[in-house]
């Protein structure tokens, strides 16, 4: 028999406001067990700590029941206060009263009627516990980071200066994300690519740092600490090592001139050969063959580049190579696309080539870009001169087929960079802004959005855009609102910028299922604790960095990468994790071997063994499930799933929840 | 520079007011006692201005039924104060009727019919100081 003692919490008036502690102490001092019951204003306080503590001692306690706030609060507290008091920590019952019961409730009568039968479930269940002992399992030292921007760029920095071994995984040929593509960054106008190339040449040649370019992650297995990772090396049709990146291949790629094969890295503006780069300072300097296009591996025939090659690197033969890497932690840092604007058909951007995206006029503006930095129409290369800017395409936009209901942060900004930037370099260029609202929170960010009105005299005019129509003189005419005038407003243009909304790289979602890391409806990746603990996954062993977990401008995707990086170094830094003792367990006797439960179990934690096993003096061999205490989470499905009652749960048995339902329905 | 930023830079010269620091904040149409009385609102001085409304400005009822008490000029917060602004109106209208500034000692001798009574006050006020 146990020896329980209760403790009823005030929480200030929290809980006693609403529930008579008192009477809740009286009515269940005569409970089955219970030793010594007793209440107090804040039992996770020092003082009340130690009056737990006193009276495990005096009484010989054996469990303990907390009536308080939610385990989710203070579990961790009680349990380590019991283990101070030389008792099991996994003897400690919580039963909330607060969330579950003050909160929620006004009658007093009632909700200590609640109080009392939660309490008494509480009890029924430490009736039943039995000591639990916490696992260990090591810990690999060795990160990978999933996405090659500067997110991932960063947070892989981070850890590799700290000692430890990390990998960086990325799609695409070369490492630099998004930031590569842009022109200029905000609010200090300093190039992106003379910012961002020092850092993805630091981590070509960190020693703690392997790169895999063009290559994917297929599959991942374990927990955290120990994850093994499957990753796809995509087949460059390259020699690594023999190619010294002279780029030969690449002007010499009859395809260059005549392919009409869309560069990725310029949006669609450019056209790029089959062997390519996607930019002139690509980490590394090694380019691919993209196999979809290149007449070699259409037809047979051709072959250019395996002639000219002066290293002889060239290898259409050249499969593509998995590897499997142990790593102890991951980070996410996929980043971001920009949403499609076919549903968007009022602003013509599929039907005039001088509606661009921001991400285009940033490649138009850039002096490595399509035009050489002098920004052209792409219908006649003419300058324009009357240039609109249309804020919040698909952002704010509460039609979920159409647009995102979130702000994409990062549009106002940029817009009154590029407002700012075409005026330096083209004064004589009105440039209208239509906005819903500006928003511009950040150290030296209003005052730079100022800068774009009071300086270079951009009209800013707060309203919409209703339709873009092409005119046949190969202008644009644009219908707007001037809300604060309250007129409706019609204007030519000779060039108009869509700030379309931001979305998380369509691929993500892949990645996190493969994670089990949560995301949210809009395919963001889920923190652990949106304000404390805003760069971890729920899943353990999961960090975030960067637009993969919300938009966010590259100061802030620095930071968030710096944070994550701490977190990875924290856990790798560990020799061991202690384990989740209330694992699932399996009676081998009553077993049948039907594998429900491996096929609910999450982790996949769950495997088939035979053993022999004596039946009524008949020795015979069984295949019986066997659970992989590292990988079980607690989860419990297994146990629900399980025909035979054979599956059960260690600290939240089958009968300690059963006797839970009893008491309460008592 | 555009030829209209050419304008407005005359009519920042004139007031002494630069209508491009203008957050549409509405202080100003919120203080201001002759609101209802004012077609185009304090506020709109600005954006007119910028968009190259001139006209509009110059032909309106607001520019002769601001009573010049000058709340919008204490009360902005990003100093475009348009009372100002108001007042540059008035002064390009004087001037394209061929005048510029006035004597005090001059002013009952010309006290016209036609003379806007608010062009006098605002006159007064402004270079009181």
């Amino acid at each position: 028999m146990q020896k329980i003692g209760v403790f009823v919490c005030h929480c200030g008036t929290n809980i006693a406001a609403t529930v008579d502690v008192k009477k809740v102490v009286e009515l269940v001092r005569y409970e089955p067990g219970v030793v010594f019951a007793d209440d107090y204003m804040y039992m996770c306080s020092e003082a009340g700590q130690e009056k737990i503590i006193e009276a495990i001692k005096e009484y010989g306690l054996t469990g303990l029941v907390i009536c308080s706030c939610s385990p989710r609060m203070h579990e961790k507290t009680f349990r380590a206060c019991a283990e101070k008091a030389g008792l099991n920590p996994y003897m400690v019952e919580v039963a909330n009263i607060r969330e579950q019961c003050s909160w929620i409730h006004k009658d007093k009568e009632e909700a200590t009627k609640k109080a009392v039968i939660l309490a008494r479930a509480a009890i029924a269940k430490v009736n039943l516990n039995a000591p639990l002992k916490e696992g260990e399992s090591p810990v690999t030292k060795r990160a990978l980071v999933i996405g090659g921007g500067i997110a991932g760029i960063q947070t892989a920095l981070d850890i590799a200066d700290a000692g430890y071994e990390v990998d960086i995984v990325e799609k695409e040929p070369s490492i630099g994300g998004r930031m590569s593509q842009f022109d200029k960054t905000f609010p200090t106008l300093d190039c992106a690519s003379c910012i961002l190339t020092p850092k993805m040449v630091e981590v070509n040649q960190h020693p703690n740092i392997t790169l895999y370019t063009y290559s994917e992650v297929e599959k991942v297995s374990g927990y955290v600490g120990n994850f093994d990772v499957d990753i796809r090396k995509k087949a460059r049709s390259i020699i690594f090592d023999k190619c010294t990146g002279c780029g030969e291949c690449m002007t010499k790629c009859p395809l260059g001139k005549i392919g009409n094969i869309p560069s990725e890295f310029d949006r669609g503006l450019k056209n790029r050969p089959a062997i390519y780069m996607p930019f002139a300072q690509a980490v590394p300097a090694v380019p691919v063959i993209d196999r979809e296009n290149c007449t070699y591996f259409k037809t047979g025939k051709c072959g250019v580049c395996s002639k000219l090659c002066p290293s002889k690197a060239i290898d259409y033969e050249q499969q593509d190579e998995i590897v499997t890497v142990k790593y102890g932690a991951i980070v996410v840092a996929t980043g971001f696309d920009i949403i499609n604007l076919d549903k968007f058909g009022e602003y013509a951007y599929n039907e005039s080539p001088d509606v661009i995206t921001s991400i285009e006029l940033e490649r138009l503006m850039n002096a490595a870009g399509p035009t050489g930095g002098h920004l052209e129409r792409m219908s006649d290369h003419k300058q324009p001169k009357d240039i609109v800017f249309i804020q919040c395409v698909g952002s704010r936009c509460d039609s979920e087929e159409k647009g995102k209901p979130y702000c994409s942060k990062v549009c106002c900004m940029y817009t009154a960079k590029h407002a700012m930037l075409i005026k330096d370099h083209w004064p004589d260029t009105n440039i209208t802004v239509f906005y819903i609202d500006v928003r511009t929170p950040g150290k030296n960010f209003d005052e730079f959005y100022r800068r774009a009105v009071e300086q270079y005299h951009v009209n800013y005019i707060k309203g919409q855009v209703g339709k873009v129509k092409p005119q046949p003189d190969g202008s644009l005419l644009v219908q707007a609102a001037d809300l604060l005038d309250g007129k409706q407003i019609n204007m030519k243009a000779d060039m108009v910028v869509l700030a379309a909304a931001i979305e998380p790289n369509p691929g993500v979602r892949k990645i996190a299922t493969m994670l089990t890391a949560s995301i949210d409806n809009n395919n963001f990746l889920t923190e652990a604790h949106a304000k404390l603990r805003p760069v971890e996954s729920p899943t353990a062993g999961i960090f975030l960095s960067g637009m993969a977990q919300g938009p966010k401008d590259i100061p802030e995707t620095v930071s968030q990468a710096g944070a994550a990086a701490v977190k990875v170094i924290g856990l790798l830094a560990k020799d061991s994790l202690k384990t989740n003792p209330c694992t699932a367990q399996c009676d081998t006797l009553l077993c049948n071997g039907c594998s429900t439960c491996a096929n609910v179990c999450p982790y996949g934690a769950i495997t088939y063994d035979d053993v022999q096993v004596m039946d009524h003096g008949l020795r015979e061999t069984r295949r019986v499930a066997q659970v992989n205490n590292a990988l079980c989470q607690g989860c419990g499905a297994c146990t629900s799933a399980c025909p035979s009652g054979a599956m059960d749960l260690q600290g939240f048995s089958n009968r300690q929840i059963t006797t839970e339902v009893d008491a309460i329905c008592r | 520079m555009t030829q209209l930023e050419k304008n407005i830079e005359a009519i920042k010269e004139m007031s002494g007011s630069d209508p491009y620091k203008c957050m549409r904040c509405g202080k100003c149409t919120a203080s201001c006692p002759a609101y209802s009385e004012m077609d185009i609102k304090p506020h709109q001085f600005a954006s007119y201005i910028i968009r190259g409304d001139f006209e509009e400005l110059i032909e309106s009822k607001a520019a002769w039924k601001c009573l010049s008490c000058f709340a919008c000029i204490e009360r902005c917060p990003r100093d475009v104060q348009p009372g100002k602004l108001v007042d540059a109106t008035r002064q390009i209208v004087a001037r394209s009727r061929g005048g510029d500034y006035l004597q005090p000692e001059e002013v009952p001798g010309l006290l016209a019919e036609d003379l806007p009574q608010q062009l006098l006050v605002s006159a007064f006020r402004r270079y009181r100081r």
